[in-house]
């Protein structure tokens, strides 16, 4: 598979734009997953996409062949990811606030059965997940997805983000961290329940 | 006394990433299995979300939008500008520089072109591209004044604005490619900060409640966005009109050509007449 890729590599280099769209087809959809998990929009998620496939051909030439291309295209669309995380920045915190606006909402449901009961333990779950991860640091929060949804070992996951494997570990556990102490005490409360 | 596993030690292990190192540890001690079981319970919750579904068309419609790009990727001119008002200047200039052709084309042959016919060809493009970024900086601060004017108290019904400002965005990254290939810093500087208030926009709701509204206006006035359009209308403006008159310089250099020629060479004098209405064309 990897020689594959490099052929069609070294075919768009030699000038055949043609073959780039063999790496278009086998890349697309994993990079708009990634893409979608690090920016949460499906909008943004194509606009990855297109950007991604953009910047790899046009730094087709800084590509080395001793890392695997797939590795290499990720971290172009996390980058990029990243780019637009954080020019909407100020709007994610707008966001952050507005969830503790709706937590109230949720507190002041009162569960009536288990059906109930675990539909509001789910929503609070979520609530709390999606609003810590937002406070975690663009490198913690990535590393996470990637090795949390993504299931990339610490090497490709430092590989993307031009990361030693100990700093990688050390974002991982940061994130885990953090979103154990956000989830915690909801987790907690609710086994503990009768 | 035994060595009890660190937290780390319990991260890595739930992610499989040390093998089964830990396990006989964890069946031993009560304490660190209690602890591990705490962590497996929270990152258990942690479920992914959906990602949403691509059809089996995906690729090739992420490859029919980024060919055209990638054949043309040193080029300033991309097909994505091909909308009837920004064909307008376009064509205008096209006409400016078939007429000129023409009207070349039919000068004495045996006389040297001078040196600057030759060099006003990028004028032509430089104008076209002027007018083109003070189209697009134009329907920009349209954009942004819709919503500096918008009644606080109201919420805006901001769904077309969406998609003018998804629309503008991606215009605004191909003049912003171009002005970097021309090193046109101050456009590039503008244009960088256009394109965080639009990526806001094209990522907002349809619907714009007080708080968006006021967190847009914020931006807006934060970067003084719209006072920097303006400033830099006008400048594209005086340098457009520069351009311009290169332009009819440059048209009208045939016609000079030729009465220099006919001045000195009387047997052209039947053609001359018969371009004189030639050259007014291309002036038009």
């Amino acid at each position: 598979m990897e020689a594959t890729d490099l052929s069609a590599v070294e075919r768009t280099r030699a000038g055949d734009t043609a073959a780039f769209r063999v790496l278009v087809e086998r890349y697309g959809r994993s990079v708009f997953r990634l893409a979608f998990r690090m920016t949460g929009n499906e909008f943004d998620a194509d606009d990855v996409v297109q950007e991604t496939f953009l910047r790899a051909f046009k730094q087709l030439d800084s590509y080395e062949s001793r890392s695997s291309f797939s590795t290499w295209l990720y971290r172009i669309a996390a980058n990029y990811s990243l780019d637009l995380i954080r020019s909407r920045k100020r709007h994610a915190s707008r966001r952050v606030t507005e969830s503790s606006d709706e937590e109230d909402i949720l507190d002041s449901v009162k569960a009536t059965d288990p059906g109930q009961d675990r539909i509001y333990y789910s929503a609070q779950v979520k609530e709390r997940l999606d609003a810590a991860l937002k406070l975690l640091s663009d490198q913690e929060r990535t590393a996470f997805l990637l090795r949390h949804f993504e299931g990339q070992s610490i090497e490709q996951i430092g590989a993307v983000l031009d990361l030693g494997v100990s700093a990688t570990k050390n974002s991982i556990f940061r994130a885990v961290r953090k979103i154990r102490e956000a989830l915690e005490p909801v987790v907690s409360s609710y086994e503990a329940a009768p | 006394m035994k060595q009890h596993l660190e937290e780390e030690d319990l991260i890595l292990h739930f992610y499989g990433e040390t093998g089964t190192a830990a396990e006989p540890h964890l069946s031993d001690c009560s304490i660190c299995r209690d602890r591990y079981q705490s962590l497996q319970r929270v990152l258990n919750c942690v479920d992914a979300p959906p990602v949403p579904h691509r059809d089996a068309g995906y690729e090739e419609a992420v490859w029919t939008r980024l060919a055209p790009k990638l054949g043309q990727r040193s080029r300033w001119f991309q097909p994505s500008w091909f909308n009837p008002r920004k064909l307008a200047p376009a064509a205008l200039a096209a006409v400016l520089l078939i007429g000129a052709f023409f009207a070349g084309k039919y000068s004495p042959r045996s006389e040297p072109v001078p040196a600057a016919t030759a060099q006003a060809v990028p004028g032509v493009r430089e104008r076209v591209l002027l007018v083109a970024v003070g189209d697009h900086l134009q329907r920009s601060k349209m954009l942004l004044i819709e919503i500096a004017n918008a009644d606080p108290n109201t919420p805006l019904l901001f769904a077309d604005g969406r998609e003018t400002a998804q629309d503008l965005v991606y215009a605004n990254r191909l003049f912003r490619q171009t002005a970097a290939n021309t090193g046109d810093t101050r456009v590039i500087s503008l244009l960088d900060d256009l394109e965080r208030v639009l990526l806001e926009m094209a990522h907002g709701p349809d619907e714009l409640d007080n708080r968006d509204l006021e967190n847009l206006r914020e931006r807006i006035k934060a970067e003084g966005l719209i006072f920097k359009i303006r400033v830099a209308g006008s400048r594209l403006a005086q340098e457009e009109t520069l351009c311009s008159v290169g332009l009819l310089v440059f048209a009208a250099l045939p016609r000079f050509v030729l009465s220099l020629t006919r001045s000195r060479n009387p047997r052209h004098s039947s053609l001359s007449t018969d371009l004189s209405l030639r050259p007014r064309l291309a002036l038009t």
